[in-house]
Order: C-alpha cells, then sequence, then structure tokens
C-alpha cells in the first residue's frame, strides 16, 4: 500500500475505505462477531443474566503519551467502567473517527495498542465504523468504545449503602495519567518521568468477588480525580469522608510534575485504578488480594466515612484539616 | 536530597507546632492578638492546602495581603487586553488572568467568541507566535511581581535580537516593596510581622526589607513554600516577638540570597524604569510598578495600539480591597460563596487560584 496518509476518501465508503477496513481493521479484529463484516453483531446472551452496557468517547491529546496511546485508554476506560458496575468486560464497539492527514503509521500503532488492550481485558471489538473529517475538523483521531458486560452475582453497589465507619480503599496511585498528558502536552520533561497509569481494573473486581456483599461502592476516578468521586459519594448525604494524606499513594513522577504545574493531585485523572468503600471488616482481605496482583501492588487505605454532612476533608501531613472540593473544570496554569 | 518530604515531615511538624504554641502562649500577655501578613499567593495557598491556620493557636492570626499578582490587576487592564484581541491581535497570557473579570466581560469569554487568547506556561510562547505568524500582531499581558519581570522582559530582547516589530508587552508590572509601606502606613491595620515571599525575595534579595524591620519595627522572616517553611516562619517571627527584636531573617537560605538575583535586576534595569501603578483594591501607589523605559516604546502595547490602562469601575459591594490588604476576611463580604465564586467570580481574589477569596472557598468553606 502506498498512501502514507488518511484521505478523505478513507471515509468515502469507496474503495479506499473498503481498503483500509481490510487492513487495518478486519486483520486485527476479523476474527469472531466481526467476520463477514455485518451491518451489527449477534451476541450469545446468557440466559437469566443482568447485563451491563457503557460508552465513552476518547479526544486526549496527543494521541501517543507516555505510557499509553488513545487506543488502549479507549479499551480500559471502557472496560474499566464495566468493571466498577460489577460486571465482567465481554464485547467492545470501536468508533473512530480520523482527520484528513493523519499517519497511517500512527493510526497503526494505536489499532496495535487497541488490540493488545482488547486481549489483555478479555474482550472482543464486535463492531465498529469508521468517519474521515476534513483537515482541522478533529485533532488527528477520536475514539468512541462502547462496552458489554456480564454482571457477577453478589454486587449490589449503591452510595446509599455507605454508613459512617466504611473505609475508603484505592487500588494504586492516583493522578498519573492526567499528569503524563499534561506535561507530555506542555513538553515538560522531568527526570523521574511521569506515565500514564492507563490499564485494566477487572481483575481487581474479579479478585474480590467473595467480599461482594460487603462492597457497597466501586468507581474508577478519571476526570476531577479522587476529590469528584468522593464529594458525588457524600453530596446531598448525612455523611463525609475523612482522607488521610500520609496514606494517599502518589508517584514520585506525579508529584514532581503536579508540584512544577500547581496542580491539586486529588484532582487529577487515574485511567487503571479503582476507588472501594466497603464495611470496615473487608478492608484487610481486600487489599491483601489486591496487593497480590501487580495492578493493585501499592493499594491503600486512604480514609474512612464520616458523621460530618456533604464533606471531604483531608488531614494534611502538618496535622491541619481541610476541605477537598470538586475541580472546576479547566485546570489553568499559575503564574507563579 | 528529597525536596517534596523533606519539607513534609510530619513528626518535624508536630515538633514546630508545639514550639509555636509554646511561643505563643509566652505573648499572651499583649492581650492581642499576634497579625502575621503574607505577601504571596503562593503562602496563601500552601497556607490554606496544608490546613495550617487549623493547627495555628487562636492569638495567631495569618493575614492574606496583596501577594497575588492577578487580583491586583485593575479592571481596565482586562478591558484594554479585550480591545486588543476585538482588533484581531493575538493575546498571550499566563492562565489565570483569563477567568479575571473586565468591567463587562472576560478574556475566556473573548475565547469562547472565537478571539485569538492564547494561554501560556513560558512567555518564549509569544515569540513563537510572533514567528510562526509574521502577518499577526502579538501581545504578551506583562502582568506580575519581581518575580517573573524578568523572564517576561526578556521577550523584547528576543524580539531585539530577532528583528521582530509584531510583538509587544501590555504591562502591569508591581513591585512588592511599595505595597508594604503603603500597608504599614495605614492606621487601620495592624502588622505585627511579615511572613516575606519566596519567589519575590528570590528576585529582591532578603535585604529589601531590611528599612521595613529597622523604620517600623516589624519583624520580617523570609520563608518557603512548603508547610513546614511556613511553620518554621511562624517560629521564627514568635521568637523575634518574645524576645522584643525586629530582624530580617531569611529562613529560605537554599534559595534567596541578601542580595538576590542581580542578573535578573540588570535586565529589569535595562528594559524597565518605575512608574506609578494601579493596584485592584488598594489604588494608585507611587512608584510602584514598573514600565517600559522609552527607547523601547516601539514594544509597548498600550502605545503602539492607543489602549490606555487606568482603575476603571469596580463592583461596590466587592470587599477585594479590603480582603488584600487585610482588613476583612473573605467570609466577611456580602459576595463571598453566593453571588462570588470560582465559577463566577466577581473580584479578582476569587479569579486566581492563589487569590484570598479563592484559597478560602476551596479550602475552608
Amino acid at each position: 500500500m502506498s498512501e502514507q496518509f488518511i484521505q478523505l476518501g478513507h471515509g468515502g465508503g469507496g474503495l479506499l475505505s473498503r481498503d483500509l477496513i481490510q487492513r487495518e481493521i478486519v486483520s486485527r479484529f476479523g476474527d469472531g462477531a466481526l467476520k463477514g463484516l455485518p451491518d451489527g453483531a449477534t451476541l450469545p446472551v446468557p440466559s437469566s443474566r443482568l447485563m451491563v452496557f457503557t460508552t465513552d468517547s476518547f479526544v486526549v491529546q496527543p494521541l501517543e503519551f507516555p505510557g499509553g496511546t488513545i487506543g488502549d485508554l479507549a479499551v480500559h476506560g471502557t472496560v474499566n467502567d464495566l468493571a466498577v458496575c460489577g460486571a465482567i468486560p465481554r464485547w467492545l464497539s470501536l468508533a473512530l473517527i480520523l482527520e484528513e492527514g493523519l499517519p497511517f503509521t500512527t493510526l497503526r500503532r494505536v489499532l496495535d495498542s487497541v488490540k493488545r488492550a482488547a486481549d489483555e481485558c478479555g474482550v472482543s471489538v464486535v463492531t465498529g465504523d469508521t468517519k474521515v473529517v476534513e483537515r482541522g475538523q478533529c485533532d488527528g483521531m477520536y475514539v468512541n468504545t462502547a462496552g458489554i458486560g456480564e454482571h457477577m452475582d453478589g454486587f449490589t453497589l449503591d452510595p446509599n449503602r455507605v454508613v459512617p465507619g466504611d473505609h475508603v480503599l484505592v487500588s494504586g496511585p492516583v493522578g498519573d495519567h492526567g499528569m503524563a498528558v499534561l506535561a507530555a502536552r506542555e513538553g515538560i520533561r522531568i527526570t523521574h518521568g511521569v506515565s500514564s497509569d492507563t490499564g485494566p481494573v477487572h481483575r481487581l473486581v474479579q479478585a474480590i468477588r467473595e467480599y461482594a456483599p460487603d462492597i457497597k461502592f466501586m468507581r474508577d476516578p478519571t476526570r476531577g480525580g479522587l476529590a469528584a468521586v468522593l464529594n458525588e459519594v457524600v453530596e446531598n448525604r448525612g455523611m463525609g469522608i475523612l482522607l488521610n494524606e500520609s496514606d494517599v499513594p502518589f508517584s514520585t513522577g506525579a508529584k514532581a510534575a503536579a508540584e512544577l504545574l500547581g496542580v491539586d493531585l486529588l484532582q487529577v485523572a487515574s485511567e487503571g485504578r479503582m476507588i472501594l468503600i466497603g464495611d470496615a471488616a473487608i478492608s484487610e482481605v481486600v487489599l491483601k488480594a489486591w496487593r497480590s496482583l501487580p495492578e493493585g501492588r501499592e493499594a491503600a487505605r486512604i480514609g474512612i466515612v464520616t458523621e460530618t454532612r456533604g464533606r471531604v476533608v483531608l488531614e494534611t501531613i502538618t496535622g491541619g484539616r481541610r476541605l477537598v472540593d470538586v475541580p472546576r473544570g479547566e485546570l489553568l496554569p499559575r503564574i507563579c | 536530597m528529597n525536596y517534596i518530604e523533606g519539607f513534609r515531615d510530619p513528626a518535624v511538624a508536630k515538633g514546630i507546632r508545639s514550639k509555636v504554641d509554646a511561643l505563643a502562649g509566652s505573648l499572651l500577655a499583649r492581650n492581642r492578638p499576634v497579625n502575621i501578613m503574607e505577601v504571596c499567593g503562593s503562602h496563601t495557598m500552601a497556607i490554606a492546602r496544608y490546613g495550617i491556620r487549623d493547627i495555628l493557636p487562636s492569638t495567631v492570626n495569618l493575614i492574606s495581603g496583596p501577594g497575588c499578582p492577578v487580583c491586583v490587576t485593575p479592571t481596565r487592564y482586562i478591558d484594554a487586553a479585550i480591545t486588543l484581541v476585538e482588533r484581531g491581535i493575538i493575546v498571550v497570557t499566563f492562565g489565570d488572568m483569563i477567568l479575571v473579570p473586565g468591567s463587562a466581560s472576560t478574556l475566556a469569554e473573548c475565547r469562547a467568541r472565537g478571539g485569538a487568547v492564547e494561554v501560556a506556561y513560558s512567555p518564549t510562547r509569544a515569540i513563537e507566535l510572533a514567528v510562526a505568524n509574521p502577518d499577526r500582531e502579538v501581545v504578551f499581558l506583562a502582568i506580575g511581581f519581581e518575580t517573573t519581570t524578568a523572564p517576561v522582559i526578556s521577550i523584547v530582547e528576543h524580539a531585539i535580537r530577532l528583528g521582530l516589530k509584531n510583538v509587544s508587552l501590555l504591562t502591569a508590572f508591581k513591585l512588592v516593596p511599595p505595597a508594604l509601606t503603603a500597608l504599614l502606613a495605614d492606621p487601620e491595620i495592624r502588622i505585627d510581622a511579615f511572613l516575606c515571599p519566596a519567589h519575590v525575595s528570590a528576585i529582591i534579595g532578603a535585604d529589601a526589607y531590611k528599612p521595613f524591620a529597622e523604620t517600623y519595627k516589624v519583624p520580617c522572616v523570609v520563608a518557603g513554600f512548603e508547610p513546614l517553611d511556613i511553620l518554621y516562619g511562624v517560629q521564627g517571627i514568635l521568637e523575634q516577638m518574645t524576645q522584643g527584636k525586629a530582624e530580617v531573617v531569611n529562613q529560605y537560605a537554599r534559595v534567596v540570597k541578601a542580595q538576590g538575583n542581580l542578573q535578573a535586576q540588570a535586565l529589569m534595569a535595562k528594559y524597565l524604569e518605575p512608574v506609578d501603578a494601579a493596584w485592584r483594591g488598594i489604588g494608585v501607589l507611587p512608584k510602584s510598578g514598573l514600565g517600559l523605559r522609552p527607547e523601547y516604546a516601539a514594544y509597548d502595547a498600550e502605545l503602539k495600539y492607543g489602549v490606555t490602562v487606568e482603575l476603571g469601575a469596580e463592583n461596590p459591594a466587592c470587599a477585594c480591597g479590603e480582603v488584600l490588604k487585610g482588613k476583612q476576611k473573605p467570609p466577611e463580604c456580602s459576595l463571598f460563596g453566593t453571588a462570588c465564586t470560582p465559577d463566577h467570580p466577581v473580584g479578582p481574589c476569587m479569579v486566581s487560584t492563589e487569590g484570598t477569596c479563592s484559597a478560602y472557598f476551596k479550602y475552608l468553606r
């Protein structure tokens, strides 16, 4: 194949489109339900099972960053949403919006990372779509994935079940993904570089399945980070959360980048971590199960549910306390 | 050494706290609280972020002075910047300026309407844009205290070297010492000591505070931004007070020299001269700012485009002026947390993440 860049014709439905789909999509994902390129995937859903269905769109810049690409991110994002709903991820859709002029080499690297991530997570890409837009109408490429998973018996996740005294656990250092992307975007090079934590959490969920009845809440802290998730739990409820700063795991690289950019890591996205709130009695066994997996090695208990209505409070390393607020939105660089 | 954990050791923090408690106890006979003013936005943020007010004895007040350069930027400056964007000029700025309310709009709204507002981490971005867009004009919003003045003014140096004619500065540089003089001269404010800024002091040097210690008998302690730096700074101030001393003590010697950064000072002196400057909430203070010298007028956006920056209309209910002077705490303002929030800031103290009101809203509400 001679083309080096995506052209508008690759999305036009003609020969170029067919060529692109055959060479890049079918070659990687064409074994299962995608075989023969039907208009939709026909899936063997087990009877009497609850199914979980979710979708997410990915517009990250740059497309490739330390630790990942928009491709594995798009798989992990959807797989993790299914996992924290208490489901075993099964099937994914993959929709690509490509910008005219995108190098084929970039597209191939991204699709390879989709394939690798999907295989690692045990999910199949069973349907998809590709469109091409004119130069300037999107930033290289956008990706949407939707996912279907099988709900596991025993999980009744509901923040209304959370009560004072419950423990708050996290599966590993938080904020690495957001800092890696921000540092890459700003061209900041740090000696102990920060790498995205993008990765799946489904094994972490399956590893604690036997404690499901005492698990009340699970979430992956993406946009808005730990702060956004925990505030959502206590909002309009008669309880609060007290975090202990010394117990919250952060990586050295993320800390350095956050100091440099003036960003609060509690508000920064992770893409391979999960937060769990459950009965105090299971926190030690959950941590033990998590720590036996590579992705849960640095899991920690970071706080406790309190009776302080609607507040997430951090006990800082000085012993003082402060409010952990919901992030406002755009992370703006400070002047000094 | 590890420059993050080393200054955040909980055991050391506990040790300093008990010393601060003991010192504050021995000052109880004064029968009025100790008012310590910090004049640095990053101190304000660190104090809030680490809950330091929460652990100090009730007789020690930390008052946040005019330490955030964004907060003291007048309304009309924003209006002038918006005018420039509306004329098709590319305006490059540090991030927290884009939410500062002008008299009718903000740069963020201006950008949403399609205006060319570029948020930059480094002033050199203005040079990159001027080179990449030879047919466009580029203006950098040149605000800030002594800390950022030298890197910003290097835009002019780069422009001269590269022969660029399409880049200029809208200047509103501020100087810290004249503001401290004005605060000390105000009879309504009783400041017992200054926790002197860290980065500003790295440029102007610790010796710059000597007049305050000598003339006004106010202890001045230069402290870093880490929680232990700040606690140790408070301890240093209380020690001086118990001994009846008023000296300049540099506790941030790992960065700050007595004479400051001579290279930065020389760069500033080459291109800039002291001018009277408008401080939002405080008013016009003589020789409290820096403007381009007449020989560099070609790089002065005010002259080049005929825009003017002066004190403009402010919301009469907004207490930012009183907050900046340390006369009021943010929650005492009638707008705080209701009409004025970080999402819809009225006054500049709520805009910047370093602003006093923003820090209160974020961490202490």
